[in-house]
């Protein structure tokens, strides 16, 4: 993992709201990094945020609408955010209620960018 | 619908729930030295022995190379294939050390089992109850109850 990666991910996290950001493993479920708020148990988000987001990519092909490009699961007290990037990995963020979730999908992009 | 055949019954609820949540195809809770506790998803007695046996000489190895390698013991072992995979790994009980394998498929994966097998340790923990006091195994018993336990674990294909 490069210095330049973490420092997007942590990046994410600044964002008001962003209790938490990770790539996450897209087949088996695993950290490859995190940036996480005390509290945010980062291996139970990553595992069930993989299978998630396989579950949706599963769905929306089937649908005929292709592969998800960003998944935005609001709750009650928070949201968790998801996109792809390369090589087979996913970003996800934990944020809370109020936060701007543009920004955040800005700042996940830039962590795409940066070479995941 | 398959069901879990265990000769403990302490191992049936924690082993329901960790195998629906994991999403495991099959399942074996195994001693270290491979004596069979509980099994899920085998359809053959001959199945359970081989896959136990085979389980119990990986954990040995392991620990072997653990050893060697002056590490206090290694967690788990996870294989993922590419339609299956097996994820291994012994941990303590109030019963002594406990051995769990699981095969799971694609609507799995190693961090979902990972993170339901912890929670599985500490179920098996709260239901598992202390070691009684056995009396000594007599030669005239053993045979009817390795049978009885066979029978309990294949469903009577023994």
């Amino acid at each position: 993992m490069s210095a330049d990666l973490q420092k997007k991910l942590e990046e994410v996290t600044r964002v008001r709201g962003v209790m938490g950001a990770m790539i996450v493993g897209a087949g088996d479920g695993l950290v490859v990094a995190e940036s996480l708020m005390e509290g945010v148990r980062g291996n139970a988000v990553a595992a069930l945020a993989a299978s998630l987001f396989s579950r949706f990519g599963d769905a929306s092909s089937a649908s005929g609408a292709g592969a998800p490009k960003f998944i935005h699961l609001q709750a009650d007290e928070g949201s968790l955010v998801a996109l792809p990037g390369a090589d087979d990995v996913i970003v996800v963020a934990v944020t809370d209620v109020g936060v701007n979730v543009g920004l955040v999908r800005l700042e996940m992009q830039r962590v795409v960018e940066a070479g995941t | 619908m398959k069901a879990i055949k265990t000769v403990e019954p302490w191992a049936l609820e924690p082993l329901e729930k960790f195998l629906a949540e994991a999403s495991a195809r099959l399942c074996l809770l195994t001693t270290p030295t491979g004596q069979v506790i509980a099994q899920y998803g085998f359809s053959r007695a001959v199945d359970v022995i081989s896959a136990a046996a085979l389980g119990a000489g990986i954990i040995s190895s392991s620990r072997e190379m653990a050893v060697m390698l002056e590490e206090p013991a290694f967690d788990a072992l996870n294989h993922q294939g590419e339609r299956h995979g097996i994820f291994l790994a012994e941990f303590s009980s109030p019963r002594g050390g406990l051995v769990v394998l699981i095969v799971y498929g694609p609507e799995s994966s190693p961090g979902l089992v990972q993170l339901f097998f912890e929670e599985f340790v500490r179920d098996i923990d709260a239901s598992c109850p202390p070691p009684a006091h056995q009396a000594p195994v007599l030669a005239a018993d053993f045979e009817k109850e390795l049978n009885d336990n066979l029978r309990t674990l294949s469903g009577g294909d023994v």
